[in-house]
């Protein structure tokens, strides 16, 4: 018998049926769309985390005070003692790594932000012209933090967009004052909106100088350094640097934290990766249990045709022609399955997208690949018992329909 | 060239043995028409399978055309049967999904001849038996007399040595019988080999050689003169 006879066969046998057929399709697509969505959602999730990091700066060394490995009960903790502040120049002392490119110190406080009768609580950051660098920020109107000696107390600030928006509304603000806690500062420009970014969002920042942050809240230290490495192979080398400068400078103690965005990175992108892999596997289970479910029909198209198949064989069809024929049944099911399947899968990913439009979703290709050669192997898998059993039948019982 | 020798057929029904067929000897050659008679239950219908090898004795040996068909696997017998044997059942036997034409095509896309042969095949068949107007009509669309002729095309269409009729004309009215039983007898002309069971003696007595059968032995094995 000849294949695209075996193939013509089977697609007649299976419009003989159509409520059958299009049941089992149903199932197959049901369970390749729950894979083909589900990995999209996961990969999306992934990607969405993947392009946070990215959008914090790229080849980023962070440095905090404090050690956060567990090392035993140090001495510090005991006494009640907080770890070494990391000063501004420290942070200057950064410098002598050739591995750095440049580097942007921190500090982080909350102070009530007012212009005449209006007045809010803002959060306060603290740093450099670099910021704008490090961090891919970028300014709307105006210009930055002024470029010059680190200790310069210089009463500017830049406002984020929506606090620009809430205190000047359509107003010019580059030029005018307003108070920050007991000070006041000129705004000299407006950051562009840039949404969220690692929760942090940046639209309601007020920044300013880090010496005059450190007047301000009447403090010394800085929350984080942030340091761009030259390049990426650079980071190891400036993770090692800081560590050793910073040493050096609180007289041998290693108490600072440096972490580089890759090394969180990685790990995000793991956990994600995983957490989709696990996901498209339960929705791998429905495409088992579909499988079951054509088995399930198909030992009943199997007893309804006795007759037919008691038939084939007095015509002369060998119990192996007989088995092709259910086996090409389920290929032809799994295949017009899985394809409707895919459609339904990126038709469910696409919608969420709509609805998600910060969600990048899109069903990863190993997925795509896995759920069709899934519905496809257990199509055929589980036709292996009904296609033996249609072979096996005697044919004289057949024919008289036992 | 189909030759039993020393054939046995036994069946279990539950704990009990039951005999179909029992020390079977029999010989027939190319062009012959014979008839099976004998009540219910007497082995004719396992004669028949045994000889379109749809059966297999239990014992005993079948030579046709001079090989020992008792010792072929599967996909060799299939081989046999496609080749050498038709069969035309009293309830036709018709695939219901196919067309008349399709039904008649089916064992030419089991041999694997292509389709264009196939076609005109079929083509020359259709008019020969008078369904040429009803090719594409389903089975159920046809009447018993019309289905019948489909299934005989259908077991000709391989051009076998043996065509074995099971009660062919069973469902059929008298007048469609006999015109079955014609077209039937006239495949005699081209050198087939005819052998109808029946339980119709009126049918059986048109047979060139008549076989009676009771409880699995062959009682009476009666050549007539032509």
């Amino acid at each position: 018998m000849r294949l695209a006879d075996t193939l013509r066969f089977a697609t007649g046998s299976l419009r003989g049926s159509p409520t059958r057929t299009l049941l089992m399709m149903l199932a197959m697509s049901i369970g390749v769309a729950a894979v083909v969505v589900l990995t999209a959602l996961g990969e999306g999730a992934r990607r969405y985390v993947v392009n946070q990091f990215a959008s914090l700066g790229t080849n980023l060394v962070i440095v905090l005070p404090g050690r956060t490995e567990t090392s035993g009960v140090g001495p510090g903790l005991m006494s009640g003692q907080t770890p070494r502040e990391i000063t501004l120049d420290d942070a200057q002392a950064l410098l002598r790594s050739r591995a750095i490119k440049r580097f942007a110190p921190l500090t982080v406080g909350s102070a009530s932000l007012s212009r005449g009768a209006l007045n809010r609580e803002v959060v306060v950051l603290g740093s450099t012209s670099e910021l704008l660098a490090v961090r891919h920020m970028e300014i709307a109107v105006g210009r930055f933090l002024p470029e010059g000696d680190i200790h310069d107390t210089a009463s500017v600030c830049v406002l984020g967009n929506q606090m620009k928006r809430e205190l000047f509304g359509n107003e010019q603000a580059v030029g005018q004052w307003v108070r920050l806690g007991d000070r006041r500062f000129r705004v000299i420009g407006v950051m562009a909106s840039q949404g969220e970014s690692m929760g942090m969002r940046t639209d309601e920042l007020v920044i300013i100088p880090v010496a005059s942050s450190h007047q301000l809240f009447n403090n010394s230290g800085l929350f984080r350094i942030l340091i761009e490495a030259k390049n990426r192979d650079a980071i190891e080398q400036v993770t090692k640097d800081a560590e050793s400068i910073l040493a050096e400078r609180h007289s041998g103690e290693r108490d600072v934290t440096v972490i580089t965005q890759d090394a969180v990175l990685q790990t995000f992108d793991r956990i994600l990766g995983a957490l989709t892999m696990a996901v498209g596997g339960i929705a791998a289970i429905s495409l088992a249990v579909a499988g079951v479910l054509i088995m399930n029909v198909m030992l009943i198209a199997v007893a309804q045709r006795v007759k037919e198949i008691g038939l084939l064989k007095a015509l002369g069809a060998p119990g192996k022609q007989i088995r092709q024929l259910f086996f090409a049944e389920a290929a032809l099911l799994s295949a017009i399955g899985s394809i409707a399947g895919l459609a339904l899968g990126y038709a469910g990913s696409f919608i969420i997208g709509q609805v998600y439009p910060s969600l990048p979703v899109s069903p990863p290709w190993w997925a795509v690949i896995a759920a069709t050669a899934t519905a496809l192997g257990t199509g055929i898998l589980f036709s292996v018992w009904p296609a033996r059993r249609a072979a096996r039948l005697d044919p004289v019982a057949a024919l008289a329909g036992k | 060239m189909i030759e039993l020798q020393n054939v046995c057929r036994t069946f279990t029904v539950g704990d009990q043995e039951v005999a179909a067929l029992r020390d079977v000897d029999l010989s027939f050659g190319a062009g012959e028409y014979i008839s099976i008679m004998g009540p219910s239950g007497s082995g004719k219908s396992t004669m028949l399978n045994m000889l379109g090898l749809l059966d297999r004795p239990s014992s005993g040996t079948y030579l046709l055309d001079g090989g020992n068909v008792t010792e072929l696997n599967d996909a060799q017998l299939a081989r046999v049967r496609r080749e050498k044997i038709g069969f035309v059942f009293q309830s036709f036997h018709l695939v219901p999904r196919l067309t008349a034409a399709q039904n008649v095509e089916l064992p030419m896309i089991l041999a694997g001849i292509a389709a264009e042969e196939r076609k005109e095949r079929v083509q020359v068949l259709m008019r020969n038996y008078g369904l040429s107007d009803r090719a594409d009509h389903k089975p159920d669309q046809l009447s018993g007399g019309q289905r019948q002729r489909v299934a005989i095309a259908r077991a000709t269409v391989m051009n076998p040595t043996v065509l074995l009729a099971d009660e062919p004309t069973g469902n059929l009215d008298q007048a469609t019988g006999w015109e079955v039983l014609k077209l039937l007898e006239g495949l005699l002309e081209q050198g087939i080999t005819l052998v109808v069971v029946t339980h119709d003696a009126e049918i059986g007595a048109r047979a060139h050689r008549q076989i009676h059968m009771l409880d699995g032995r062959i009682l009476s094995d009666e050549q007539q003169a032509k």
